[in-house]
This record gives structure tokens, sequence and C-alpha cells, in this order.
């Protein structure tokens, strides 16, 4: 048996955030003293260093796109990466139920998590590895993701209301007011086997196979103290966070996330995206640095759908489908004339102008789960989005696109899930959640 | 049963090295060149030789007692590397076997009882075996006293269950049924090693293989369960399942077990749990599921216990955590139980898909620090 590689292909290549502030190849995490004030330096690096999304250069001048390149995306930083990270090709999302009732075993197991989490976004194996351990034991790791790169994944984790229950794990006086429980919309057909968790884990990477190995390795991790309630597979990111980049489609052939905040612009992460001290007072402090999460699995009927007339499905989302523009624009990103689209287009319904100004950051990913046994495919949008504040970001607008939307008629949220998303994980001493149980 | 995969717990076929080639009952002065002499009376059990070279061995018994004796050579941990039964008061037999080198064992049982009486000896030369530990043998040999025990206990079930096949009492048979297979689940990897029973006693219809004939339980179970007849062709199959179980009952327990055979028996059982008894395949026409189902988490708990007092020393936190999580999943099927009996449970059939989920969470909870128990063992 050969020593086991601790230097996975490419290690040292960073991924370059493309803006001042932070050094190429630079994957040294702030120290401790240097993110306490959170804000400041820190959390520029944190907000840089997960953003960019075109960096290595391989030996020509021609820019490689970053999914491309297999690099790694730092673990540590201010914020969780994964949110403000340009978004990558796949996802594998897990929802979690705690079975333990012992406090302590959840701590231990969020440390160990956030231990194997950082080897993996380096590109190593967890624990003591795939091979050459014990012949008599079964190994650490389950071993798909070996000589695969790092991928870019990123490992983001969230708590979901349920964890704070009374006579749980004496959290009860630490959920923020924010994370409400969501309340049924109109049109809501929700399965609760698809909805909820005490605990979620969202993996994204280039390489699929990077994705689910990360979920697999935590789910085994895992059990005996927690189980896995439902899980989503993605593909095909339906928004990006990488304006210089083309705009992905959704299944429904629709540019989507054309607005979307970028991952680069501080700015506009600091006043939608991240919980500032001030929105997270006494006992849910923990939350500072943090985000609010809501997952849902929207499934679409695109059979019907490819039988509508192309006009009426641009008058749906009030964008052509060519260019992704807005009615009576040119191009994708002209500012759109929202009172040109019929009032019920999906875009001037979700637009911040429309929503007094709530605005999202949205990472989600198309899926097809096989067929329906109707002889249809199972697909859709599995709709993810980051928001400093949920009642002030998600709720309005959904309350408005549950009402009026006329894309509706071909859509259906099936699952359902708010997640608190506590800040990031600063160096190899800290872990996921510490702020909330400490 | 799943359908056949590698088991951990060695096949018959490696066993070949010990090929053990019993003689007849000849009228042989016994005294072949190197020959050990063996010289049972109903108290003594004399050797004439306690070191001889490994390889070709032959032991000369004379039975010069008044009851009917039995010449065994066991290794350490009481598995039996060759025998010989039925010998007669005054008569002689020869018995030859390739015998490695090693500590070794010869019992003479007269009256075919007993532990009978015993004799170390040593087969000297060639590689010198590995080391042993006492209490891994112990935990050995009393695992192999449990699988014995297991088999015999089951024996009278069996019967009781095939006589209401072949009386043609469909509602008897079906009582007796799930009953019969409990000290088989119990041990079921020991007898997978075979590799030849289970396929005759345990397969389902889904694990034929072409051209297989479809015997033993499973067969019998749709007969009662789905056909709801009995007629002259399941009878039969209730003698070859008799048949076939007998044989295992005489071989069981001269199967090679190992330690670490034993922890992976143990894992193998919570495998088998998980993928036939969870999923409610393999007993889709009983649903007696639940009663498989813990006889199997009852084997894996019988194994483990033998194992604890290594375990405990060698990993602590492994000990105290799969004790933890076999009582959290005996718990769960406890909610299961209808009435007092050990093994009367709720019709699979009858659990919902949450519940089942539960044990399912169950039961992973448990196999994979159970999947850790065989390197524990082996340090």
């Amino acid at each position: 048996m050969s020593e086991k590689p601790e230097q996975p292909e490419n290690a040292g290549t960073a991924v370059d955030a493309g803006t001042a502030g932070a050094p190429a190849g630079s994957a040294a995490a702030p120290s401790r003293r240097s993110v306490l004030g959170w804000g400041g330096a820190g959390l520029a690096l944190g907000a840089a260093a997960a953003g960019g999304s075109v960096a290595a250069l391989t030996g020509g001048s021609d820019p490689v796109p970053a999914a491309l390149t297999g690099a790694a995306v730092p673990f540590h930083g201010a914020h969780q990466a994964g949110i403000a990270t340009a978004v990558q090709d796949r996802l594998h999302f897990a929802s979690f139920d705690v079975k333990t009732k012992d406090r302590a075993e959840l701590v231990a197991l969020l440390k160990e998590w956030t231990r194997a989490a950082e080897r993996m976004a380096a590109g190593l194996p967890v624990g003591e590895g795939a091979v050459g351990g014990l012949p008599e034991a079964p190994p650490d790791d389950t071993g798909e993701a070996l000589g695969l790169k790092p991928s870019r994944l990123t490992l983001t984790v969230g708590f979901g209301a349920s964890l704070f229950a009374k006579g749980r794990f004496g959290l009860e006086d630490r959920r923020p007011d924010a994370l409400v429980d969501l309340e049924l919309f109109p049109g809501d057909n929700l399965d609760p086997n698809r909805s909820g968790g005490d605990i979620c884990v969202q993996a994204c990477a280039d390489d699929p196979q990077v994705a689910v190995h990360a979920i697999r390795q935590l789910a085994r991790i895992g059990f005996g103290k927690v189980v896995m309630r439902w899980s989503q597979l993605g593909f095909g990111k339906t928004s990006s966070t990488t304006p210089d980049e083309q705009t992905p489609r959704n299944m429904m052939g629709f540019r989507d996330g054309t607005r979307n905040v970028s991952g680069t612009d501080t700015e506009a992460l600091e006043k939608h995206v991240w919980v500032s001290p001030k929105d997270a007072p006494g006992a849910s402090a923990w939350m500072a640095g943090g985000s609010y999460l809501v997952a849902r699995r929207i499934r679409m009927n695109i059979e019907t759908w490819d039988r509508t007339p192309l006009q009426e499905q641009e008058d749906i989302f009030g964008r052509d489908k060519a260019e992704g523009a807005p009615v009576g624009k040119s191009k994708e990103r002209d500012e759109p004339f929202l009172k040109a689209m019929k009032p019920e287009a999906h875009v001037r319904l979700a637009h911040p102008d429309t929503n007094d100004g709530a605005t999202i950051l949205r990472r989600g990913y198309s899926f097809t789960d096989g067929t329906d046994g109707l002889g249809r495919l199972d697909a859709g949008l599995f709709f993810l989005a980051y928001q400093r504040d949920v009642r002030k970001g998600f709720i309005p607008v959904q309350r408005r696109l549950a009402r009026h939307d006329v894309l509706n008629e071909y859509i259906q949220h099936v699952g359902s899930a708010l997640f608190a998303v506590p800040p990031g994980v600063r160096d190899t001493g800290d872990w996921w959640g510490r702020a909330l149980f400490s | 049963m799943r359908p056949a995969r590698f088991s951990v717990v060695t096949a018959a076929a490696t066993v070949a090295a010990l090929t053990a080639l019993t003689g007849c009952a000849e009228k042989s002065d016994g005294k072949g060149d190197g020959a050990i002499t063996v010289t049972a009376t109903d108290k003594s059990c004399e050797v004439s030789k306690t070191e001889f070279p490994s390889g070709h061995v032959q032991l000369a018994v004379e039975n010069k007692g008044s009851k009917v004796t039995e010449v065994y050579v066991l290794f350490p941990d009481g598995r039996i590397v060759t025998e010989r039964e039925n010998i007669g008061p005054g008569t002689k037999a020869t018995i030859t076997a390739e015998i490695k080198a090693g500590d070794y064992e010869i019992a003479c049982k007269p009256g075919m009882k007993g532990d009978g009486i015993r004799q170390q000896v040593k087969a000297t030369g060639g590689a010198a075996p590995a080391k042993r530990s006492p209490e891994l043998d112990a935990a050995v040999a009393a695992y192999r006293t449990y699988v014995q025990q297991q088999a015999d206990e089951t024996m009278p079930k069996v019967k009781v269950f095939t006589d209401a096949v072949k009386a043609g009492d469909i509602e008897a048979a079906k009582k007796a049924y799930a009953d019969s297979r409990i000290g088989w689940e119990r041990t079921e990897p020991v007898a997978e090693s075979f590799g030849d029973i289970d396929p005759k006693v345990d397969v389902r219809e889904d694990g034929l293989e072409a051209g297989q004939a479809w015997t033993g339980w499973h067969k019998l179970e749709k007969a009662l369960w789905q056909d709801k007849k009995i007629g002259d062709a399941e009878k039969k199959l209730a003698d070859t399942l008799l048949a076939d179980l007998t044989d295992w009952n005489k071989r069981v327990g001269k199967a090679e077990i190992t330690p670490t055979s034993m922890a992976n028996g143990a894992k193998e059982l919570l495998d088998e749990v998980a993928t036939g008894k969870v999923t409610g395949e393999e007993e889709r026409y009983s649903h007696t599921d639940l009663v498989d189902f813990q006889a199997n988490v009852e084997g894996a708990r019988e194994a483990f216990t033998l194992l604890e007092p290594v375990v405990k020393v060698k990993d602590p936190a492994l000990a105290k955590q799969l004790n933890t999580e076999f009582n959290a999943l005996f718990d769960l099927l406890e909610k299961h139980r209808v009435g007092k009996d050990e093994f009367s449970f709720v019709s699979y059939d009858k659990v919902s898909q949450a519940d089942r989920k539960v044990l399912s969470d169950g039961v992973n909870a448990l196999a994979e620090p159970l999947s850790k128990l065989a390197a524990a063992v082996a340090k």
C-alpha cells in the first residue's frame, strides 16, 4: 500500500476571487482574532474567497471556467462556503432528523462532520481513508471520490426549527425570531417526507460524484445519531451568482436568475444575504454572519408546459425565450419595464420593485427523479434561496406568487423547508454550530 | 436468505486442507507406519503419542470398553478436524486425516455423550501456527455450542411444521411455520458458510438460479398463504425440508468458525435484516418478517456477547456503543410485539412505512458500529 496522498492534485489552486482582497492560492483561514468583530476584513475575505468564477490559467492566457479547474474552495471563512460561492454544476442536498437525545452526542457529531467536511473540501478522503487500513475493517471512506479533484466542493449546514423545540436540546431560547414556521401557501401540496428536518447539508460540486460522496460520508458518520429524512439530487444550476457568465436555463427552457445577487457584490450580500449583528440580538447572536435558507421542491408539469405556445410561455415569464430579455427590451440584462409585462407575469410578480425591494440569493438546481408512474418525468426546480430575513425575503414574494403567478398552472410546490444557516467555520478548531451550542 | 454472495465465514471449500478421510471399521490391526493408537475404554482414552509429525496422520482406534464410543480430533476451539462415530465395543477403526502443525485434542466419547475424555496432542513441523488467544478460543467454542444448540432445538419445531404439512393441516402448518425458522435465522451465517444447504431450505423465488428447483420453507410459505392448499408436491417438500435440515443439524457444529467470522457473521445478520426483513421481502406471503428480524438480531447479539470480554479491553467505546444500539433495536421491536411470547409479532403488512423507516434507521444505527467489530477482535 502506498502512502495516503495528503496533497490532492490541484490543492494549490485555490479559486481566485477575482476581486481585490483575496490573494490567489491563499487558503489560509482568517485568524480567530481577526474575525471576532464580525464584518470588516474577515467578512470581506470570506465573501471574496467564496466568489469569483474564472481562475486558473492553464499555461496559456485564456481563462478557464472555474468548473473545469477542479479546484478547491476554501472551507473556512466568516461565512459558510456554498452561499456566495460561484454556483457549482451539481447538488446533493440532504435533510436529517436528529435521533439522539443527548446534546453532547449531537455536538460531537457536528465536530466530526466539520473535520470530515474540511478534508473533503480539500479533496481528501475522510478519516483514515478508503484504502490501506485494516483488512478486517470497513474503510472509513467509501472511496468513490478517490482520484477525483476537489471540484469546488462546498458543504453548507443549516438548522431547522424543529431542532429548537422545547425539551430537546435546550435550544428553545436560542431560536431566532426569523426562523419562523413557514405558512402553507395557496397551491402548496407538501409531502411531509420531502419537507422539514432538523439539520440540512447542502453539498455542491462541479462533479456529481464528489457531491454525492460527501453526503454519503456524512450520513455514514451520522448513523445512530441522525437519520436521513429526505434528500435531493440536482443538476444544471438554475441560478448563477456570477453575472459575467451566461445565465443558466431551467427545465422550462428559460433563463433563470438574471437579476440574482452576485457572489462578489459585498454590499448586496451584506444588505440582503448575511444576518447582521443587529438582526441577531441576545440569545440569537449566534446567527450573526449566517443566513436563512429556504428549500422548496417545485414539481414542473413539463409535458403540459411543452405544449404551450411560445408567445404564451414568454407572456407567463415576462421575458423572451431566446435572449431572456424582459418584455419590450432586447438584451437579457436590460432593466425590466414591469408595466409592459402582463400583470401576472412571473418576473413582474417576483421582482424586487413589486415586493418593497425584497431580494434573495437564489441557488437552485433542476432535478429529474425518474418518472411519476403516469408516464411523465418527475422533474422540476429544487429552489434554494438564501436571505437575511425570510420574513422580508421569500415569504412576501411567495405570497404574491402563490396567489397570482400564471406560472402556477404548470408548477406545484411539493417539498418545503427553512433552515437557519450559521456563520462560517473560522479555522480547524472551530465547528459547525459552535456559537449556537456554546 | 438473500441471493448467495461471498461470505467471510469461510466456505467449506477452504477447509479442504483438513480433508478427513474416515476409514471403514475394518478389522485392521492399525499398526501402520507412524500410526497413533487410541485405546478407548468406558473411563479412559489412551493415546500412544502426544506428539506426531504434521501431514498425513493415521489413528488406529480400538474400543475396549462396554459402551459404543466416538473418537474426535479437535482444534483448541472445539472445532472438529475429523471424527469417527459408532465404534462398537470390541471393534477397531482407522481414522486418517491431513493435519496441519498445531495444537489439537483427541477425545473419546464413551456412550457417545458429553464432552468426552480429552487428551492434548501436538502436530509438529511446518509453519508455526498463529498465536491464539485463550479468550477468543473460549468465545469460539461457546459460539459453536450455541450454534449446535440452536440447531438441536430447531429440529423438533421443524418436525411439528412438516408433520402438519404432511397431515394436510393448513392452519397448524401456518402456526408452526415461523417458529420452525427461529434457530436457523439466529445462526444463518454459519449455515450459509456451507454453500449448499441454504439454497435448498431458505431460498426465495427471486433467488432461484436458472434450472434450480424451488424447495424449502418459502415454497411451502407460498403454498400455505397464497395458494392456500397442500398437495402431494407440498407433502414431499416437507420431507425434503426435514431431510435437508437434518443434514444442517449434523454439519453445523463442524463449520469453520473464527473470532473474525463470528464478528462478521453478526454484521451479516444485520445485513440480512436490512435487505430482507425491513423491506418485507423475506416473508412476503406470511408477513412473519419480524420473527426473523428478532431472531437475526438475537443471533448477532449472542456472537457479540461472547466476544464482548475481548472487545471491552480492545475497544471499550465500541463495546458500550454496541450494547446501547442492541438495546435500542430490541426496544423498537418490542413496540411491535403482540402478547407475551418472545416471538409473537404483528404481521409485517400491518407495519406502516413510517414505522418501517424507524426500524430501518435502528438497523443502520447498530449495523454501522457492528461493522467495526471484526477489526476490534482482530487487533
